[in-house]
């Protein structure tokens, strides 16, 4: 009865609606009861404790441990050797090759760096250059080229991309492949000779395929016009990059590695991602069960020296090396693993003891909740 | 004429009808805007340009407008696309949400536009609507319709040429004011040939002044001053009065409401003011991450050989370029190159946050009240996380603390105590309970004539009921046949009156056998005991008002006795009465007031006096001269009334009860308990106001009060100025020095431990502190007083008039330490304290809306102020403050690898992400499980917070966004971001990662460090979650899910819009890499490390968590509930794995290299 008597007033709220403020009025409808209105939806509510995080932690530390001994085996027993060549001192016999370089000269300068293998190397062995103090990844390098030209794209091909600028073009001409990254690309040839040990020095073949990836060779990098064409007729009306010796048409005899599908174009294309890097050249491949595929002895590398590094500090190397499961050599992730594992373990140890202790003085031991 | 019609610039003239004033002069019609209101912001047309321009206003779009700019100028490392999609996104989606409430707006004023009223126009009556009223219309409104503008009553239904009028959504003040018609103008409308001279629209409410010139047959026109008991405003409503005729001088946006209009001033919480305090702080570390790297560029590019290889030459334009101008655009390019870790996405999600998040307090059916049918409203969704946040509540008493339910239930008449009992069988409800029952006729003369003071010292009115109108009038009329019948019909009868407790006086009356049956022209009717019927001329109602503090009504008896019936509070109606009557009574008002019961005694002595033949008629004249007084009319009035209300006898008192709310004990208690000072701000008396906070335990028995009341100040004897300095130094003392020091900050002492104090002040006081007569005092016993408040746990403040509620409100506000404030109010006189405090919160009692409307949110019962404060306040300020936090955490985390990165790559601005994971990150992948977290995340659930209210106090004085958490967080972000990137980078020291010799490129790099981001800051999130829903469990493990998928999807085709095919097969290469899985394992796993370990160094303190162990948290309290020494161990755990990484990988490598050989 008291509440009919103050009707008239709640009609004033409603009548006198006037300007902003009032939001919508729910009036006499009563909320739904629903879990997800109300805040009650079933929920999961883990508790995470001292009870469920120290066995986790033995957990991580009991797996980890393991996982990183072997990752540190497997990394100590890959095989690898650093060759570096860059003819810095003086001793070095690439030295008068870094010392007379010039980008003009017509003859090749070689030079002949001789190594000792102390262990044989047993299975593939992948054979790396690898740069120094080379920015690959520095951002007006790495923007500087046209992967619409790399694909195959005709339009692209006459003309390059802004972005390959001063690379895009000579003399009017379009250069194919256009770009700084391409311009720089790696020229000089590594050759392996094993000096047997009766005298005669055997070529090692190396193998040239197989070193991209294959989505790039087959999808990403395509020729003009497919790569089955006539490629110098393909290029035509292209001009080569202004530090190459020959028109990437020219890169190799082979009609599947040759133009922009030639594998060691490819490999340099994809830029490092630090300014010391390494990519893949050759690939040794193991010929029998029987005969290791680098047997323990004498060998010479021989240079054609065509890559300039000394202006900018930088060096090369090349490096010798066998694969595992998990890549080249890195004992980075054994000893991470070893050691985040052992942490773990520790600390669970240590925390066990201190709970414990702590549990006790106040009375409360509450590791097992 | 001509005078009048050369129109000066402040006044205007207006045509009453728009009939010309002189038929001999061209009528001109002025141009006056019509009567349109607008409220809306934008209209379809200029929505576009003028809310861009005004969201382009807020400093964070400005900045975003402005890296946009820059990447689209400047040849920065990311195209313009990656801030250019997620800033149109926070457009939009603001534009929608702005565009939504102006809509709500503009359909707001639509309803008031378009309200069909009625004008008189050529003596017909045509309905229009509102929006079409043009100054000079004549318009007819009827009872409790809302004037659709200003007008100048000319015309009323009542025969004294008055009108009641309403103006509580206007001034807040819900009592019925007078207004009168301008005199002498003709009854005959049609024919009123006048126009209305006045000033122009001004915003004051109480001034108006203007002349009407009345033209009657070529006589020289009559001149009539109008005043502000003229004026008729827009907004007020038409009470007690069938309908008034007016004409229109102010319209639309002229009318004083709409001058006084503003819009609500924008209420900013303290979360918001963190967030641009971290702001400010991340815009340092930007803007020195971009100096630092553009310092060490050009030192890098000093170096012979670096500047420019020969296999990467500069193009023509690079080299041309100024060195400076380069300097600069180098500097610009590292911005834009850092600026994700401003996070943009943050303030859509914020807003989104508390937009859906407010829709919990709206959907909660806790707070639905069947009693009205109403649940919780919310009027501003800015403000959700401050209710986790507030220190002191202001609370109205009566219909807060209180029901404003009044029910009479005792009266003591020549001081013989009657009570109310429900079997109304026994005596009529009458019976004695104390005195001597001897004198029993002489008693009943007195009875009858209190009971009939009850029936006739009023303004109540009577509501017939539509239905039933006439057939109850006939039952009425032979009501003394058919006795047994009626008293469901009495029932029935709903009384109206500006306040409930007249209502409950009639109602006690009828229950004593006298009803009061309405009034009818002049004449009061009322029905006895005996089913007479009494008639009554009512000839002058002395309104109520609050200063006086009473109202007297003076009626002639059929004998022709003239009669003054007055009725007020005791406290002013005490010194009018003769002294010797006084005594036994005040004795009952007094027990009354303070047992604990909490009986309300409303103010009520109601007393009756003869006044004489000629006494009346002197009074009668005064009244009268004072009612037609041009100037000073209210002084006038109040003087004759003062004068006429003197030397009467008492009768006798009534006690009205006003019940406590439900649950109100309970929840003053849990807010207590949850640290929160409750004041009691009230108009009430001190005792009925003691009482109240007694009943509702915010005075425990062991409070000492400390009083600072006109009565105290009277005490001494002495100047009522020494004493209150006396006092206040005395309280000082004793509150304040002799307290032991509370700590300050997140660590509070339990209150129960110390004496507890509790204040008491008037009004009359306050003021006096407030204003002291010189002004180093006032300033000095402000202090003195905010401080003694602040020791006390409660404070209780009487007699206050609104205005001085708003004081205390804004003085506690602006005190030492800002203390967030909470007002909770129910009628229009809380409003002003509403509008003040940090969080205003109306109930939706008796009182109307106003509170309601002015409120950020409304609930139906105090009760609801508990779940309210201790549920969702605390879950809000949790969820929104770790969504700050954390947000700010994964843009470092997220920003920091490609800082680092600058470091490998010459310093070039070489992006490590693609521009896809740049763009996606904050938009895609890492959003939707904050924004569920920050929707869902119940860390202790609400049972458990409703009944630990102490829980309230671990986020007291924001504290989990102070600076220490957020140094925490910082650091966290600072702590994965080096590992993601070093442990990435001594990873790539070999970049043949795959089983076939091939080698990882940079696009690789960048994938595997965003791929360990992207786990980990969702895997933290997960590990922070506490309520796990389906919803949870779906956003997180769905945006990881989502991440791989887009991986896949975005480096699975040659995109043709795409310039470059960076990531074309990468993800899906990284993931054929062993090392890739086992590193990104590893990283994550590294990452977390320090998270679970918390969890194990986690031990609640304090006797009062212990029984909360298992629901509390490690993240959020680790601040506040960790021992230094803990503290310690902590940091030198998280850095430990860190450090031994790095260690174990750059010096033990040769060692073990060399172990290994010699085997």
């Amino acid at each position: 009865m008291m509440a009919t008597s103050y009707n008239a007033k709640d009609e004033d709220g409603r009548v006198t609606v006037c300007g902003p403020g009032g939001g919508p009025l729910l009036r006499g409808k009563k909320p739904e009861n629903t879990a997800l209105k109300q805040q009650r939806l079933a929920a999961w509510q883990p508790v995470l404790t001292a009870g469920t995080a120290l066995p986790a932690l033995f957990a991580v530390g009991l797996l980890f441990i393991p996982v990183g001994v072997g990752l540190f085996v497997t990394s100590n027993n890959i095989r690898e050797l650093e060759i570096d060549y860059t003819g810095a001192d003086a001793s070095s016999p690439c030295f008068s090759c870094s010392q007379s370089f010039s980008w003009n000269s017509t003859r090749p300068c070689t030079c002949t760096v001789p190594f000792y293998l102390e262990q044989p190397y047993e299975s593939n062995v992948y054979v790396y250059y690898g740069l120094s103090n080379f920015y690959q990844n520095h951002r007006r390098y790495v923007k500087s080229r046209d992967d619409g030209q790399l694909n195959g794209n005709e339009k692209s091909l006459t003309e390059p991309s802004k972005e390959c600028e001063p690379y895009a073009y000579r003399d009017n001409e379009p250069i194919a492949p256009c770009g700084a990254i391409a311009n720089s690309m790696f020229n000089d040839t590594l050759e392996l000779f094993y000096n047997d040990p009766n005298g005669t020095k055997i070529q090692i073949p190396l193998n040239a395929t197989g070193i991209a990836w294959w989505t790039d060779k087959h999808v990403k990098f395509g020729n003009p016009g497919g790569n089955d064409q006539n490629l110098s007729a393909a290029f035509q009306g292209t001009t080569r990059p202004v530090n190459w010796r020959r028109p990437v048409y020219e890169l190799d005899s082979d009609r599947g590695n040759n133009g922009f599908v030639n594998e060691d174009f490819i490999v340099w294309m994809r830029t490092a991602a630090l300014p010391t890097f390494r990519k893949l050249y050759r690939i040794i491949g193991k010929k029998d069960n029987v005969v290791p595929t680098l047997p323990r002895g004498n060998y010479t590398l021989e240079v054609v020296y065509n890559y300039p590094v000394r202006s900018f500090e930088g060096r090369k190397r090349v490096i010798l090396s066998t694969i595992s499961w998990m890549g080249g050599k890195n004992p980075f992730l054994g000893v991470a693993y070893i050691a985040v594992g052992a942490v773990c373990f520790f600390l669970g140890v240590v925390l066990l003891a201190m709970h414990h202790k702590c549990g006790n003085r106040n009375g409360d031991g509450d590791i097992s909740n | 004429m001509a005078t009048t019609n050369s129109l000066r610039v402040d006044s205007r003239t207006i045509y009453v009808g728009h009939r010309s004033s002189s038929t001999n002069e061209a009528f001109i019609p002025p141009k006056f805007c019509d009567n349109r209101i607008v409220s809306s912001k934008y209209t379809v047309w200029n929505f576009l340009p003028k809310n861009l321009f005004e969201q382009f206003r807020r400093i964070a779009n400005f900045y975003f407008l402005i890296i946009f700019l820059v990447q689209v100028i400047v040849d920065t490392p990311t195209s313009p696309v990656t801030s250019g999609l997620p800033l149109f996104f926070v457009i939009t989606v603001t534009a929608i949400k702005q565009g939504y409430e102006d809509w709500l707006r503009h359909k707001a004023d639509n309803e008031v536009n378009k309200y069909p009223v009625t004008v008189l126009e050529q003596g017909r009556r045509i309905r229009k609507e509102s929006e079409k009223i043009k100054v000079g219309d004549v318009v007819e409104v009827e009872e409790d319709v809302t004037f659709p503008c200003d007008l100048i009553l000319l015309q009323s239904s009542r025969d004294d040429d008055t009108c009641f009028v309403t103006t509580a959504s206007l001034d807040g003040e819900s009592n019925h004011k007078t207004h009168y018609t301008v005199p002498d103008t003709e009854k005959d409308l049609e024919t009123l040939n006048a126009t209305i001279e006045c000033e122009q629209p001004q915003p004051d409410l109480y001034k108006f002044v203007g002349r009407m010139h009345i033209y009657k047959n070529d006589q020289e026109p009559a001149v009539r001053s109008l005043g502000p008991e003229n004026l008729l405003l827009k907004g007020a409503t038409l009470k007690n009065t069938q309908r008034i005729c007016g004409v229109a001088i102010y319209t639309g946006m002229e009318t004083k409401m709409a001058l006084n209009y503003q819009g609500k001033s924008q209420k900013r919480s303290a979360v918001e003011k963190s967030i641009n305090a971290f702001l400010l702080v991340y815009l340092c570390i930007l803007v020195s991450k971009a100096l630092v790297c553009t310092t060490l560029k050009y030192v890098w590019q000093g170096k012979p050989g670096q500047d420019e290889p020969w296999y990467n030459e500069k193009t023509q334009r690079e080299k041309d370029t100024n060195l400076y101008l380069k300097m600069f655009t180098d500097f610009l390019s590292f911005m834009v190159l850092f600026n994700f870790i401003i996070p943009v996405s943050m303030y859509v999600t914020v807003e989104m946050q508390k937009f859906l998040g407010s829709f919990f307090i709206t959907w909660d059916k806790d707070f639905f009240d069947p009693e009205i049918k109403e649940g919780a409203l919310v009027n501003t969704s800015d403000l959700n996380e401050e209710l986790g946040q507030v220190e002191y509540v202001f609370t109205d008493k009566t219909g807060t603390l209180t029901q404003n339910n009044m029910e009479f239930i005792e009266c003591c008449i020549d001081g013989f105590q009657y009570k109310y009992r429900d079997a109304s069988s026994d005596l009529d409800g009458f019976c004695v309970t104390d005195g001597p029952l001897n004198k029993v006729q002489e008693k009943a003369g007195r009875e009858e004539l209190f009971l009939r003071a009850l029936c006739l010292c009023h303004t109540v009115q009577v509501k017939e009921s539509s239905e039933q109108g006439q057939g109850q009038r006939d039952q009425v009329d032979g009501f003394g046949l058919d006795g047994e019948v009626l008293p469901p019909l009495r029932e029935q009868r709903g009384f109206i009156a500006s306040s409930p407790d007249e209502v409950a006086l009639v109602k006690g009356a009828m229950r004593f056998g006298f009803t009061f049956l309405g009034l009818e022209s002049k004449n009061m009717k009322i029905l006895t005991r005996n089913n007479d019927i009494e008639m009554y001329e009512l000839l002058h109602v002395l309104n109520f008002d609050p200063v006086r503090r009473r109202m007297s009504v003076i009626v002639r008896s059929k004998s022709g006795d003239t009669l003054l019936f007055c009725k007020g509070a005791d406290s002013s109606i005490f010194p009018r009465v003769r002294q010797e009557e006084v005594e036994r009574i005040r004795m009952h008002v007094e027990r009354n007031a303070t047992t604990d019961d909490y009986l309300l005694v409303v103010t009520l002595g109601a007393m009756c006096f003869a006044v004489q033949e000629e006494d009346y008629a002197q009074a009668d004249a005064g009244l009268m001269e004072a009612r037609l007084a041009l100037q000073d009319r209210e002084q006038k009035l109040m003087a004759v009334y003062n004068q006429v209300e003197t030397g009467m006898s008492l009768i006798g008192a009534t006690a009205v009860e006003d019940r406590l709310q439900e649950e109100a004990a309970e929840t003053m208690e849990a807010l207590q308990g949850a640290g929160i000072k409750v004041w009691v701000l009230t108009g009430d008396k001190m005792e009925t106001a003691k009482s109240t906070c007694y009943a509702c335990r915010l005075f425990q028995r062991n409070t000492e009060l400390l009083e600072l009341t006109v009565r105290t100040l009277e005490d001494g004897g002495r100047r009522r100025e020494e004493r209150l300095h006396e006092l206040l130094l005395e309280y000082h003392k004793k509150a304040v020095q002799d307290a032991p020091p509370v700590k300050s900050g997140v660590t509070r002492t339990w209150s129960s431990a110390n004496q507890d104090y509790g204040f008491i002040i008037d009004g009359a006081t306050l003021s006096m502190v407030l204003n002291s007569s010189s002004e180093s005092n006032s300033s000095r016993y402000k202090n003195l007083f905010l401080q003694i408040c602040q020791n006390c746990t409660s404070v209780l403040c009487c007699r206050m008039a609104p205005l001085q509620k708003a004081q205390i409100v804004k003085m506690v506000k602006n005190s030492k330490g800002s203390p967030i404030t909470l007002s909770i109010g129910d009628g229009a006189n809380d409003v002003s304290m509403i509008l003040e405090a940090h969080v205003g919160i109306g109930i939706k009692g008796k009182e109307g809306r106003q509170a309601v409307r002015n409120s950020d949110y409304a609930i139906p019962k105090l009760k609801h102020l508990k779940k309210l404060l201790l549920a969702h306040g605390h879950l809000y300020y949790v969820r929104i403050a770790h969504l700050v936090q954390y947000f700010f955490y994964k843009n470092l985390c997220f920003i920091l690898p490609q800082f680092l990165y600058q470091f490998f790559c010459g310093y070039s601005q070489q992006p490590l992400y693609d521009a896809a994971y740049l763009t996606m990150y904050n938009i895609c992948f890492t959003s939707m499980p904050i924004l569920a977290y920050s929707l869902l995340e119940q860390h202790i659930c609400i049972e458990v917070l409703l009944d630990n209210a102490a829980l309230y106090r671990d986020i007291a004085k924001n504290g989990m966004l102070r600076w220490r958490p957020f140094l925490y967080w910082t650091l966290l972000g600072v702590f994965h971001g080096l590992l993601f990137f070093f442990g990435v980078r001594f990873l790539f020291s070999n970049p043949a990662l795959q089983d076939n010799g091939q080698v990882f490129g940079n696009w690789s790099y960048g994938t595997i460090v965003f791929t360990v981001l992207v786990f980990t800051v969702t895997l933290k999130l997960a590990l922070d979650t506490r309520h796990w829903t389906w919803i949870n469990h779906f956003v997180i493990w769905g945006s990881l899910l989502f991440y791989v998928f887009f991986s896949f999807f975005w480096g699975g085709i040659i995109w043709p819009f795409l310039k470059q095919q960076r990531l074309y097969f990468v993800f899906a290469n990284m993931l054929s890499s062993v090392s890739a899985w086992l590193v990104i394992i590893l990283l994550i796993l590294l990452s977390l490390l320090p998270e679970i370990l918390l969890v194990v160094f986690h031990k609640p303190r304090g006797p009062r968590q212990v029984e909360l162990r298992h629901i509390h948290t490690f993240p959020l309290y680790f601040t506040h509930s960790f021992s230094p020494r803990f503290i310690y161990l902590f940091h030198f755990l998280t850095v430990l794995p860190l450090f031994s990484l790095w260690f174990w990988s750059s010096l033990m490598e040769p060692i073990f290299n060399i172990f290994i050989r010699g085997i």
